[in-house]
């Protein structure tokens, strides 16, 4: 029972810290519990699907396909972090200078919130398809009655806990540095996610590791570990990284660094615009009364 | 923006003429079954990139995982996948079952 509960619960954890984020990322987005719900849902239909397809996708493309397969859902999420934090810098500040209301820059969200519940599937999807796999073996091998309805929902609860708790000790980030937290973890989360896609490409040889051990850490924090597998979620750490997954990690990191850089730069001028212009306005209006 | 998306494509494209032959690697198999891996200590050469044929002989999925160095595949039961690895520096490295952890084995690279 223990056995089925920890590997549930690892793998709910992935998806979980992934979710949280992303719920963070869209706080007072309205209808956004809708959003990442259907986000789960869609996943979790999708690891089913995956499951039952996986001999398929193991046999496809000269048993390469799994690798190529979890590196593609991988970079897919990327693709999708780095438009909506792109997307956030612009659009979700202009209306922040707009309205001069936090809650109207959320709102701005929304428009974008659709990505994210993809990112959101997506990472329900692979972690998911993993637990189904596992307990599809479990019951092929006889596991009891027991180990199922206690295991099983044993781990889904751990998993989502540290979720939550995860969630609510963002909430606690002041309001004013909130937006740029969250889009500076989905940051990291991307270039996490782009160094695990580069793991899996060269596990099927389709990219040189260009070394394969930088560096070791393990003495530190091992990848084994339920922490370093957290840490690994959120920053893409690995204890000992090939060169491609730097390459990779740094690559995506400065892509959607210098992406949110741009449009916020461009939107500061804009507003400093703005606001000589709001003073000229200003101390119009109040001369004559004075 | 551009210039990192052009240098991002060059990255790829030198990426790709340069990965190993798969042809000409050395080739190691390894079997599940039971709930244990044969051979549970492989050994292979040092600083060379090899291919692992991990084959599932169980009525159960496996996945053949090594946080040592850095692989993770499932297996299905009656499948056998093929893993590159490496090349590793001389040191034993764990792998598992990430299905059923107490399923282990070593790599002996020497």
């Amino acid at each position: 029972m223990l056995g089925i509960a920890l590997l549930v619960f690892r793998e709910v954890l992935e998806a979980a810290l992934i979710v949280t984020i992303v719920a963070a990322a869209t706080r007072g987005v309205p209808r956004r519990a809708a959003f990442v719900g259907g986000g789960i849902a869609a996943g979790v239909a999708g690891a089913m699907i995956v499951a039952v397809c996986m001999g398929f996708i193991e046999g496809s493309l000269g048993g390469i396909g799994q690798e190529v397969f979890n590196a593609a859902v991988l970079l897919a999420a990327v693709a999708m972090l780095g438009w909506h934090v792109t997307w956030m810098s612009s659009h979700g500040k202009q209306m922040v200078q707009q309205m001069h209301r936090v809650t109207d820059s959320v709102k701005a969200g929304s428009s974008s919130i659709a990505i994210l519940l993809a990112v959101v599937a997506l990472a329900v999807l692979r972690e998911g398809s993993e637990i189904v796999l596992f307990l599809f073996g479990m019951a092929a091998g006889g596991a009891g009655k027991l180990g199922f309805f206690a295991g099983v929902p044993l781990g889904l609860a751990g998993g989502i806990a540290v979720g939550v708790a995860l969630y609510f000790g963002l909430l606690r980030i002041p309001l004013r540095y909130f937006f740029s937290a969250t889009n500076w973890m989905l940051v990291v989360l991307a270039a996490g996610l782009a160094s695990s896609a580069a793991g899996f490409l060269i596990q099927a040889n389709v990219l040189p590791a260009w070394g394969n051990q930088v560096w070791d850490t393990s003495w530190l924090l091992t990848n084994g570990s339920i922490v370093g597998q957290a840490v690994h979620v959120l920053t893409g750490y690995e204890a000992r990284p090939a060169g491609m997954q730097l390459v990779f990690w740094i690559v995506t990191f400065a892509i959607l660094a210098a992406g949110m850089g741009v449009v916020s730069s461009r939107m500061t001028a804009q507003r400093e615009r703005a606001n000589r212009a709001s003073k000229h306005v200003s101390g119009a209006a109040i001369t004559p009364g004075a | 923006m551009r210039r990192l998306i052009l240098a991002m494509a060059i990255v790829f494209a030198g990426a790709l003429a340069t990965g190993a032959d798969a042809e000409t690697m050395p080739e190691y198999k390894l079997v599940l079954q039971n709930h244990q891996f044969e051979p549970a200590t492989l050994k292979v050469p040092a600083n060379t990139k090899f291919k692992v044929l991990v084959s599932n002989r169980d009525p159960a999925p496996m996945e053949f995982e090594s946080a040592d160095f850095n692989r993770e595949k499932i297996v299905l039961p009656n499948s056998t996948v093929t893993v590159f690895v490496g090349p590793l520096e001389k040191g034993t490295y764990k792998f598992f079952d990430d299905f059923h952890q107490a399923t282990t084995g070593v790599l002996v690279v020497e």
